[in-house]
């Protein structure tokens, strides 16, 4: 008994210790804000949210570090009508338990706005809380339908069931590929996949495509597909649409080369990246086609400066997820400039101002659409997908 | 159950023969009972302080946030000390007690948030449909995993664990005008109706009930359940079936019996751990993050840091480590890192036979100079 | 001819898990612990392998040569400095979740070496495969050299503990430490090793893994490592031509129950069949059943 009680005392003391490291840390953070304040008067303060450690840390270090870029950028620039901002990321290891965790950590730092989250399940989850408290939420991409259910919450990227029914009518549309035999592989396991997933066969069939397979696989068995590959040849597929992200999308182009299986193939937004995946073969992804907001391959001078920043500061190409966090600050400026919103204003003052201004303003330039992004009250973003298609491992616009 | 009755008539017999025993017996639930009370009072200090400390304006945003967490794996992390430190079965699918106790509970009051029960009262069942569906399948699961030992029940329970996940990550559930429609694929609803469970949307819009006073009283109330059970007759009976199995049969105690109950207690406890869960976000997905055996590994590391068989240990570890890498938050990109050599460090510490003697020497050598000095 | 093809792959998958098994069964089998780092001293594996192939180009083999030394290198010190310390604890529970903790830190250090960016890994088998049937029916390079080696593997442990004198020492030492002690083996060296033979082919299975399933991220191993997990105690933990044939039915199963029940359901039917087997054979298909006495 007293052994046990002295191996838990030794854990209180850690933990102690812990939090005693944890309090200088945040006093050094706050000591920082407090002299920027003296300087400036007042700071911004955005927080973000995403997972930077777990099985999504890709996604979440992409935005966390394109935040970084454009917050430095605008700080180097004057600020926000002449206010710096002092930004801080949390991780939530995609859980929204974590998140909800992390963003109590932020508001405790004193928050005002709140990029993020990075992820639908979390971003739901916190929407809850910004909706209490009336934050202005903008999330970089939360694509569940619920992630903007309140009237205090927008997003950058497309929402899935758009994303889906976007992808079915560009198959319509398209004279080569609407008579095309087609069939889905999709993570059944993720919100993501599953929502575009459902909502693109509800558009299909109401467009009259042709789906002859669709199958689905987990996160748990993400490793072979050669079955649901094999499911797409027997039925005589040409064409295949993958609503999945790069990693798992790279395994498929794999597995289907091996099998001598050359299907054209047909992906999302969450595609894009799978042309920087370290090493990749991209002459596998030759001919693929996806739906995409972003393109690092643009030669404008917004898109070149963010990708050759994001570079030197990660070594690797940025993909949507990025240039929707990049957008997101940027848009978060042009507004809080249209509405003249000041950081000495209540968080409940800043977000409806915010609120007024978004639904007003066009916002532009974007680096996820090239005619700027208009948003509508429902919190979703008005913008045209791009089709693109893989020619000689380069984004080519298609038409 | 006569039979049960009959054994236990016969134990009565012998224990008033033996006098001497019956003193132990009591003595020893008499010391029992008195940690029982330590451990209530700690719930209640804590409790009575984080009050206080909300009332004075000293809690911050972030560690009332954890309070609600904080309560439900303690919970749980009591609920699968009943399995592992009691009954002496490592148990790895306990998550997937929480997830059947979350989801059932979560199907009621959304269905019911549609009408005007008051909430309080909603909250209410829910927390029983929670424990007793947990329950049912903890006893449905308990009959084949308790006829295994060792690993290779461990593996068992893990591969139920991940049954359950994946089958509710998977299923569609809702109802419209022609009646209630459950599938493996997606499906539109014809006119009025609602998605209840939507795949892996898994709920949506479930009311966020929870509280940390409920949890705490949950917690009090789990504790009550399972101290009480530990030092009765079936307590006695489980431990000595944990000690030796062939034992305790040869003496007459119903092994199959006292294990299935305790499987059980323990799953239903779990599943109430699951219900406060549900009830503090208003989204319910049943992926690894929540439910996978991860999340059972993580209840196991609670129970072994806090001593097996210790529950007050249980949920003070679960306390502390569930907090510590909240408040290594400061640490950023080293955060998990560190943790997991805290992690190591303590279970070193705390286990290893070379640092336990090392601490008892420390302590003999600081007792022996406090003696010194007092002469 | 459709079956045949399922087969095969589901032989190809089966390879894997098996390899990644005989790393924890061996392990299981004379320290009796589950090391549920195994998944991710084999992600280390992978990791090495591409810095060694693809950063600094190296040939294959040589890479691989230099992931298994590392691995070694890792697999004792772990074992030195984490799980030997708890070897006599009360419980044994108590190193099992030090092996947790030890998965989570060898996933966060890769974390923050190679970062959450994931990697496509090179295969290590320039080897196209072959073709039977007209091209109807086609095996691929990686699924032999998969299968070559782990029978490979399996036989050159069977002969190293049948026929050498640390074999034997680790035999000794599973059947019971204390006597072995007394008969003059070094307990703590034969755990080492292994713990280092253990780690070396850890390596092993991470080259074959990522060459079959080309991605790595800090988390390639996790997945993998609790699938092998199941393959071990399925043929009977502790038992080295059980692994062998647990990986292969694991593998075998997962795949025909994708293509003849669901797609979406895979894993729930593997771990039932698993209960099934276990209920039936309640130590596994190879597993020694020993009788408790008083």
């Amino acid at each position: 008994m007293k052994k046990r009680l002295i191996g838990l005392a030794m854990a209180g003391v850690m933990m102690a210790a812990s939090l005693a490291g944890c309090g200088e840390n945040t006093a050094s953070t706050e000591t920082g804000s407090t002299s920027a304040e003296s300087a400036e008067g007042a700071v911004w303060k955005i927080g973000g949210i995403g997972p930077t450690t777990g099985g999504a840390a890709i996604y979440g270090s992409d935005v966390r570090d394109a935040i970084t870029i454009a917050v430095d950028e605008i700080n180097a620039e004057g600020g926000i009508n002449g206010y710096q901002i002092s930004y801080k990321f949390e991780d939530d290891e995609h859980n929204a338990e974590k998140s909800v965790n992390a963003y109590n950590t932020l508001k405790d730092w004193g928050m005002q706005m709140l990029v993020g989250c990075v992820t639908s399940d979390p971003t739901i989850a916190v929407g809850e809380k910004t909706n209490e408290d009336n934050m202005f939420m903008l999330t970089p991409s939360g694509t569940a339908v619920a992630c903007v259910q309140y009237p205090n919450a927008f997003r950058v990227c497309f929402s899935d069931p758009n994303q889906g029914a976007a992808s079915a009518d560009y198959l319509a549309n398209d004279a080569e590929l609407s008579g095309s035999a087609i069939a889905i592989i999709y993570d059944s396991s993720t919100q993501y996949s599953a929502g575009i997933h459902d909502s693109f066969v509800a558009e299909a069939n109401a467009k009259g495509l042709n789906i002859v397979s669709d199958s689905a696989f987990t996160t748990d068995s993400a490793t072979d597909f050669t079955v649901q590959i094999q499911a797409a040849k027997d039925a005589g597929a040409d064409l295949i649409f993958l609503p999945i992200y790069y990693l798992e999308a790279s395994l498929i182009l794999t597995q289907a080369n091996n099998m001598g299986y050359a299907p054209t193939f047909f992906g999302c937004d969450g595609m894009d990246g799978i042309l920087t995946l370290e090493n990749f073969d991209t002459s596998l992804a030759e001919g693929l086609l996806l739906l995409t907001p972003f393109s690092a391959n643009d030669t404008d001078d917004l898109t070149v400066n963010f990708v050759t920043k994001f570079q030197e500061m990660t070594g690797h190409v940025p993909n949507q997820f990025g240039a929707d966090a990049y957008d997101a600050v940027y848009a978060i400026k042009q507004i809080a400039e249209a509405e003249n919103l000041t950081p000495d204003m209540s968080i409940s003052d800043i977000c409806e101002g915010m609120k007024t201004g978004i639904t007003t303003i066009t916002f532009s330039p974007a680096l996820t659409s090239g005619t700027g992004i208009t948003w509508t009250a429902d919190g979703e973003p008005d913008k045209e997908p791009r089709a693109v298609v893989i020619v000689n491992g380069e984004y080519v616009m298609t038409e | 159950m006569s039979k049960e009755k009959e054994q236990s008539l016969k134990q009565e017999e012998t224990d008033v023969q033996n006098m001497d025993n019956m003193d132990i017996v009591k003595k020893m639930s008499r010391k029992a009972s008195r940690r029982n009370y330590i451990t209530y009072g700690i719930v209640i200090a804590f409790y009575a302080i984080v009050q206080i400390l909300k009332a004075t304006g000293h809690l911050s945003a972030h560690f009332n946030g954890l309070l609600v967490p904080l309560t439900y794996y303690a919970i749980v992390a009591v609920a699968l000390n009943l399995v592992v430190g009691i009954l002496g079965d490592l148990s790895l699918g306990h998550a997937g007690f929480m997830c059947i106790g979350a989801f059932s509970a979560s199907l009621f009051s959304v269905v019911m948030k549609q009408t005007d029960m008051p909430s309080g009262l909603r909250f209410f069942i829910a927390l029983l449909i929670g424990t007793v569906v947990a329950a049912i399948f903890g006893f449905l699961i308990g009959i084949p995993v308790l006829r295994l030992n060792g690993d290779y029940l461990a593996i068992v329970t893990l591969a139920f664990g991940e049954i359950i996940k994946n089958i509710l990550a998977a299923i569609y559930l809702g109802y419209d005008e022609t009646g209630l429609h459950i599938s493996f694929k997606s499906f539109t609803l014809q006119g009025e109706g609602k998605m209840l469970i939507n795949g892996a949307m898994g709920i949506q819009g479930s009311p966020t009930d929870s509280s940390f006073t409920i949890g705490i009283v949950l917690l009090l109330l789990a504790l009550i359940i399972v101290q009480n059970l530990v030092n009765s007759r079936t307590g006695r009976a489980v431990m000595a079936i944990r000690d030796n199995r062939i034992a305790a049969q040869s003496i007459g105690i119903n092994v199959t019996g006292y294990k299935m109950l305790a499987f059980t207690v323990s799953a239903a406890i779990a599943g109430t751990a699951g219900v406060l869960f549900s009830h503090n976000m208003s989204t319910l997905t049943a992926t690894s993050g929540y439910f996978g055996y991860n999340v059972s590994i993580m209840i196991l590391v609670y129970v072994v840091l806090g001593g097996i068989g210790n529950i007050r240990g249980s949920v003070i570890a679960a306390a502390i480590l569930y907090v510590l890498p909240e408040m290594l938050r400061g640490l950023n990109n080293y955060r998990m890192l560190i943790y997991s050599i805290v992690l190591i460090v303590i279970m070193l510490v705390n286990w290893a036979p070379k640092a336990l003697e090392v601490r008892e020497k420390i302590k003999a050598a600081i007792t022996g100079k406090l003696k010194k000095e007092a002469d | 001819m459709s079956f045949l093809t399922y087969l095969i792959n589901g032989i190809s998958l089966g390879g894997v898990y098996a390899i990644i098994a005989l790393g924890y069964t061996m392990v299981y089998g004379i320290a009796k612990m589950l090391n549920f780092a195994h998944g991710d001293v084999i992600m280390i594996g992978g990791y090495l392998i591409y810095t060694a192939g693809t950063t600094w180009g190296l040939h294959p083999l040589l890479s691989i040569l230099i992931a298994m030394t590392g691995c070694t290198i890792l697999g004792i010190l772990t074992e030195k400095v984490a799980y030997k310390p708890l070897r006599n604890a009360a419980s044994n529970l108590a190193v099992l979740i030090t092996a947790i903790g030890v998965s989570y830190f060898l996933q966060n250090i890769a974390l923050l070496i190679y970062t959450a960016n994931p990697k496509s890994f090179s295969s290590v088998v320039s080897w196209e495969g072959i073709t039977l049937a007209d091209g109807q029916f086609k095996i691929q390079g990686i699924t032999i050299v998969t299968i070559v080696t782990s029978l490979v593997i399996l036989i050159a442990l069977q002969f190293f503990i049948k026929k050498t004198k640390a074999g034997q020492a680790m035999l000794a030492v599973s059947e019971d430490k204390g006597a072995a002690t007394l008969m003059g083996i070094n307990v703590n060296r034969t755990i080492s090793l292994t713990f280092a033979i253990g780690s070396g082919l850890a390596a092993i299975a991470g080259a074959l893994q990522c060459s079959a399933y080309p991605t790595l991220t800090p988390y390639t191993g996790a997945m993998p490592g609790i699938k092998a997990f199941v393959a071990a105690v399925l043929g009977g933990i502790g038992s080295i031509p059980g692994a062998m044939i647990g990986g292969l039915a694991l593998g075998i199963v997962e795949i025909l129950s994708k293509r003849y029940i669901s797609t979406q359901l895979a894993d729930a039917i593997v771990f039932a069949i698993l209960i099934i087997v276990l209920l039936v054979k309640p130590t596994g298909l190879l597993g020694k059943n020993i009788q408790e006495k008083v």
